[in-house]
């Protein structure tokens, strides 16, 4: 543990800086939470700490629209504390906890409880609430209340809002206070409780599947919603070419939404879940190569805001049973920014080639996915967030894009070990993580 | 030939014997048919070995069929009731199969309501694993001493010399989807050079049948009837009816079921299979079940000898101890 005399410094020493499309190698001085000064070249004072960034991208820190941390009533998988941690070797200065805990996070009483909890964290902890309570999908839970007491996003995540009048009532009230309702685009009547892809492989696997028409069924339903109600929503981790297209169609129209995809589904396809390893049980379920290669497209259209990682950890016990009986969900975190950056900046595919028009998804682009774009959606945006300049926040990450490294269980930072990625060779990797202005991490090791 | 396949440590699909593989195991259920003729229908083939036979889900012939088999190799079995055991405690899939090989088993024989279940205990325990049947995905040797049945029985009527399916016409009908009797079956008759055609309901029928090793998919059951040479009926459940929107067991007899006026339109010479147990009077009737050209008995009789040659490939050692006659001391 590093202990330095407060207010810290720290001087980030030969970082590339993209602005503009131009690369310049920059060096950032801070002081306690803020940058005070950037140049080409600094001189280090005596006091402070230097971070070496050579090679490397320095970025502002990211932001997850969608984590679970479990807590409370999931720590033997999760905590807020190690789910922050995993979170800062990911890069994140901020996720946003999904409310689906047991009990879920339904009531002003709970939002206050589990923001009490997370006073020691790595990172910012937004915490979200439910549409409904329990969500049962039955009653709304008091919006207007939890709004009030700064909720940003609500969501049944993990479960969409079946029922349409609930849903209608919850996007008007929303609109009215200017919250965020996200959906899980699940029908659950046509999803018929499948646990994988309805496909190839789920014919040949044995294993009941779920149509795409699940989802699509759901996001052509909620986009009507919108547009009736002159309202606006977030679509959580959209999984297929359908429902890609109707979003993307709908935003041409005009329409007030925003969209999120996860790491997973734009690198690994269903084919993964041959060996029946219950790590690769996820909702939306993993799907086919051209639903991968529709998320790219997506990504590179601006269909799709964010990068979201849906981060779902579970006990390894949970995972070790069979298929149909494992829960679904996969840890993202520490994995999430190098996935995106080798499939959709360094294109060295895991699995799946193309999906890219011709022009690039640039650095530029996913500091937009990962950052600007997420931040402003949950509403956590701090001035000036996408410049890196003296008065700005000391929320930084910095990104070697030329490391190669290989996904191992036991260097894991989670409390679950449920990566997709294991033994994976990934492009990229974070370095260094800054979170207003303590460097959380140093060298890929949590400091805290 | 029997050291090479003794590197197949487990049978969980058809997949894992390809061509080469089935036919060596019906080739080797040949040798056991014999044994049962013999007046001591017992061999020590497998004498010192301990066989675990886990049904996690209810089955009455196969796990009796496997017992057999076990016994007439002199193998020692035990079989699990799991309605008894610590599951119902809550002990894990995992940690319960983990146990029965920390008890020192050379091989444990499992059924299990989910997909895969087999798969992964291979994964799990140092025994050797054989799939009786996986949730909905494959029953290996049920298709094994399908194929056994239905050589010999072509054999017998047709074609003294044949030594695998070429060009046997087989109709599958029922509820293909659901069905890891159907899977198992697609995936060694196709191998064995069977044209299969499916019959079902359109809700029935697999996911991406495209991608399965067949010769055709149809709803209309009366035409393709006239050139089938076996017509292999699967079992129907209620539930899926419902889920597939028919309404009721009527109505799928009446469109699906071979019924004795329907199977008046197979050629005199056309075999009819079953797996069971058989709901007589729904997808297939009695007198048709029952009649000269059924293959439902010598199913279950041959799923001893099959079920011998597919332990005795995974665990045997010695050639010899197939042709010595056990003398009762074992």
């Amino acid at each position: 543990m590093t202990v330095v005399a407060d207010p810290q410094e720290i001087v980030i020493k030969g970082a590339t800086l993209v602005e503009n499309g131009v690369e310049h190698r920059t060096d950032v001085h801070i002081v306690g939470e803020s940058i005070v000064n950037v140049a080409g070249e600094l001189e280090v004072p005596a006091r402070a700490k230097v971070l070496d960034a050579s090679g490397c991208y320095l970025m502002p820190a990211f932001v997850d629209l969608h984590t679970h941390l479990r807590e409370p009533g999931g720590e033997r998988s999760e905590t807020v504390t190690s789910g922050s941690r995993a979170a800062a070797l990911g890069g994140y200065r901020c996720v946003v906890a999904m409310p689906n805990t047991v009990p879920a996070i339904d009531s002003v009483a709970m939002v206050d409880y589990l923001r009490a909890l997370c006073d020691d964290t790595l990172c910012d902890v937004e915490v979200s609430a439910a549409i409904t309570i329990g969500r049962l999908g039955e009653r709304l839970v008091p919006i207007r209340e939890l709004a009030g007491r700064g909720v940003r996003i609500f969501t049944d995540d993990g479960r969409g809002v079946q029922d349409d009048g609930l849903m209608a009532e919850a996007l008007r009230i929303a609109r009215e206070l200017g919250v965020v309702i996200a959906q899980h685009c699940e029908d659950e009547i046509h999803a018929r409780g499948g646990h994988m892809h309805e496909g190839k492989w789920s014919s040949l696997l044995g294993i009941p599947g779920q149509p795409s028409g699940a989802e699509e069924v759901m996001v052509a339903r909620d986009l009507r919603l919108v547009r009736e109600l002159d309202a606006s929503m977030h679509f959580l981790h959209l999984s297929t070419e359908g429902a890609i297209e109707l979003v993307r169609r709908a935003k041409a129209g005009g329409l007030r939404i925003t969209a999120e995809a996860t790491p997973h589904h734009l690198s690994l396809t269903h084919a993964e879940v041959a060996t029946y390893d219950a790590r690769f049980k996820v909702n939306p379920p993993l799907r086919t190569d051209r639903d991968v290669l529709a998320v790219r497209a997506g990504i590179a259209d601006h269909t799709i805001d964010a990068i979201a990682t849906d981060h779902a950890p579970h006990s390894p016990e949970a995972k070790d049973e069979p298929f149909d009986c494992a829960p679904p969900g996969m840890i993202g975190l520490e994995t999430a920014f190098s996935v995106a950056y080798g499939e959709l900046v360094a294109r060295a595919n895991l699995r799946v080639s193309g999906g890219l028009a011709s022009q690039a998804v640039t650095i530029a682009d996913l500091v937009k996915l990962f950052t600007t774009n997420p931040a402003r959606i949950a509403g956590v945006a701090t001035p000036n967030e996408q410049l890196i300049a003296s008065g700005s926040p000391a929320d930084l990450v910095v990104f070697d894009p030329t490391e190669r490294w290989n996904v191992r269980l036991g260097d894991i930072a989670s409390r679950s070990q449920n990566t997709p990625f294991e033994h994976f060779d990934l492009t990229g990797r974070v370095r260094h993580t800054l979170y207003r202005g303590e460097p959380v991490v140093i060298d890929a090791t949590a400091q805290r | 030939m029997i050291d090479e396949m003794l590197v197949r440590r487990n049978l969980l699909s058809i997949e894992d014997l390809g061509r080469e593989g089935i036919l060596e195991i019906l080739r080797e259920s040949e040798t056991f048919v014999e044994v049962a003729s013999r007046r001591m229908p017992k061999v020590p083939a497998l004498r010192g070995k301990t066989i675990a036979i886990a049904f996690f889900e209810k089955s009455t012939r196969t796990r009796l069929s496997f017992e057999m088999a076990a016994k007439r190799l002199s193998a020692d079995t035990l079989t699990i009731d799991i309605s008894a055991s610590s599951m119902s405690k809550g002990e894990s899939l995992r940690d319960t199969l983990e146990t029965i090989d920390a008890l020192g088993v050379d091989a444990i024989v499992m059924r299990h309501q989910s997909s895969g279940a087999a798969v992964l205990a291979s994964k799990w325990v140092q025994a050797s694993v054989v799939n009786a049947g996986d949730g909905q995905h494959e029953h290996p040797t049920q298709a094994l001493l399908d194929a056994f049945t239905l050589r010999e029985a072509i054999r017998r009527f047709q074609a003294a010399s044949v030594e695998d399916l070429s060009s046997c016409r087989v109709t599958i009908v029922g509820d293909v989807r659901h069905s890891r009797v159907a899977r198992s079956n697609v995936l060694a008759l196709s191998a064995l050079g069977a044209r299969i055609t499916l019959v079902a309901p359109r809700e029935l029928l697999p996911v991406s049948v495209e991608d399965w090793p067949i010769e055709a998919v149809t709803e209309e059951i009366d035409s393709v009837l006239p050139g089938t040479d076996a017509c292999y009926v699967l079992r129907i459940q209620h539930e899926r009816m419902v889920d597939a929107g028919l309404s009721d067991l009527g109505e799928y007899r009446r469109n699906f079921g071979l019924t004795i006026e329907r199977a008046q339109r197979l050629a005199p010479h056309a075999l009819i299979m079953h797996p069971g147990p058989l709901n007589r009077g729904v997808e297939i009737d009695s007198q048709v079940a029952d009649g000269p050209n059924s293959l439902i008995r010598a199913q279950v009789r041959n799923g001893v000898p099959v079920r011998m040659a597919v332990l005795f490939h995974l665990l045997g050692t010695s050639r010899n101890a197939v042709e010595e006659i056990d003398d009762g001391r074992g």
